[in-house]
């Protein structure tokens, strides 16, 4: 459970983060869908205590991130850049990882071989490829076997057999009761993907709906999606409510 | 089983990204390279018997503690280019102890290596003293002292580099304020200056690596280390503090 209350960041002028909030449930994939530049990965990086909120707070199952006791055991992240040296192995990045949370060294392979890296794993990490490099991410990800998982544009780049399998990864980690929340700015992936959608647009959450309530009231998801987010960001989601007017009225006039 | 994460974990962290990265590795063995080649020269191309012949041979330790300087920042800031810091601060969310843990790690590795590099360097050097100057040898206190602290310099001026990355967080900024402030300021008029009893690089030339005193520098080899030693907790701290503001 990742709750957002009021969260706030601004990098100088620009207020890339406005006001969030929102909850990501177990159980389910929540995607959190947004253009480029809306402020989704900077709303991770707050998740992460990366960054400090100018306002509002972020909590996972009621605890701030940085007061977490072994954070690794209880959120996996995969971020949009990279987070590994290019000249260390795959498996020794996995190796300091696991040390900084108490993990079992013996967790390093099983992680490896989940993610299918094990003949791969002493190779240095800057010679995988993207496909290789975005599995070792997910490596570092499932490391503690977290219940809650963010992930940042897992399947950026990604061939269609891998972006394929992270979706069915991610359904799976879902299945087994853990909080899964990915962004996105890829409707049509969200859509095979995510249950819930937390749409924001500039930095301010545009709608909290189901993937079937949003794509029910338009022609289809995209439409709504383009719909929502290139109107105003006004528009305030609430759990299960409609989509804009914007977006209904921008299919009514295609018609 | 503990509770929470502590020292000993995140030790061991920065430990196994110490040792995994072959740069650390060959920069350590170009040091013992340069330092072992340097002392040979100094040491056969010693003439005058009334010199100070161990500071002689000790003067690799120019190049030794460029590089150890320069390993220092890298530590830290190849964090930085490869992304690799987002991964350690959110293993460990604590950033002083990431600071303290790194900076324990790679001290205490470079005080290793830098006694190794700086004793195989003299040894080597003082092997090739000949005609009518007098061989220095590890049994004269003064010598011993002279080689040991130069060992010691290099790990705290290892960790003045590691303070330097992590203030200023770009490698190739950081070795330029670094080479700027500790090793030209000196050639820049500060030298004859009574300013330069208290600059390390040279502290270290002239007091730590010294066995006859030099003119200008009436600081015990010890308060010249105290010093130094002052220097790097200094920065440590102030690099600490900014890790602990600033956004990763």
């Amino acid at each position: 459970m990742i709750e957002a209350h009021g969260l706030t960041k601004r990098y100088g002028q620009i207020t890339a983060v406005d006001h969030l909030t929102f909850d990501v449930r177990p159980g389910l994939v929540t995607g959190f869908l947004g253009p480029n530049g809306s402020g989704k990965s900077t709303t991770m990086r707050l998740i992460l205590s990366l960054d400090a909120p100018d306002h509002g707070t972020v909590t996972i199952k009621g605890r701030r991130y940085h007061g977490l006791p072994f954070p690794l055991r209880e959120v996996g992240a995969l971020l949009e850049a990279q987070a590994f040296h290019p000249s260390r192995s795959a498996r020794a990045h996995l190796q300091a990882l696991a040390a900084s949370n108490a993990i079992p060294a013996s967790r390093v392979d099983q992680t490896l071989q989940l993610v299918g890296l094990t003949t791969a794993a002493n190779r240095k990490a800057g010679q995988l490829s993207l496909g290789m490099a975005q599995r070792l991410g997910i490596a570092a990800a499932l490391l503690g076997d977290p219940p809650v998982l963010i992930f940042d544009e897992p399947v950026n780049g990604l061939d269609p057999e891998g972006i394929r399998w992270i979706r069915n990864l991610m359904k799976s980690l879902a299945a087994e009761g853990r909080t899964v929340f990915i962004s996105s700015h890829l409707i049509a992936e969200m859509a095979l993907t995510a249950e819930r959608l937390i749409i924001v647009g500039a930095g301010r959450l545009l709608a909290d709906t189901t993937v079937a309530e949003f794509s029910a009231a338009s022609e289809s998801l995209e439409d709504a999606f383009l719909a929502l987010t290139s109107g105003g960001a006004d528009y305030r989601g609430v759990p299960g409510g409609r989509p804009p007017r914007s977006a209904q009225q921008a299919t009514r006039s295609k018609q | 089983m503990t509770d929470h994460y502590r020292f000993r974990n995140v030790a061991r962290m920065e430990w196994i990204k110490l040792r995994t990265l072959r740069s650390v590795r060959w920069t350590l063995l170009f040091a013992l390279a340069g330092m072992i080649g340097i002392g040979i020269a100094a040491g056969f191309n010693t003439r005058n018997p009334q010199g100070d012949v161990t500071n002689n041979i000790l003067v690799g330790g120019a190049l030794g503690s460029v590089l150890f300087a320069v390993l220092g920042v890298l530590v830290m800031t190849s964090e930085y280019s490869s992304g690799t810091i987002m991964a350690t601060l959110a293993a460990i969310p604590n950033r002083p102890l990431v600071l303290a843990a790194k900076a324990a790690t790679f001290g205490l590795a470079a005080l290793v290596a830098g006694e190794l590099v700086t004793f195989a360097g003299f040894l080597a050097g003082a092997a090739f003293v000949h005609g009518a100057v007098p061989r220095p040898a590890l049994s004269q206190p003064d010598v011993l002292r002279a080689v040991a602290l130069s060992g010691v310099y290099l790990c705290l001026i290892g960790l003045i580099g590691l303070a330097f990355g992590t203030i200023v967080r770009h490698g190739a900024a950081a070795i330029t304020a670094l080479v700027a402030l500790v090793f030209v300021a000196p050639l820049a008029g500060l030298a004859a200056t009574p300013a330069g009893q208290f600059l390390p690089e040279l502290i270290y030339a002239n007091s730590l690596g010294a066995t006859k005193p030099v003119q200008g520098f009436t600081l015990s080899p010890w308060a010249g280390l105290a010093i130094i030693a002052a220097y790097a907790v200094a920065l440590l701290a102030v690099g600490g503090w900014l890790l602990f503001r600033r956004d990763a």
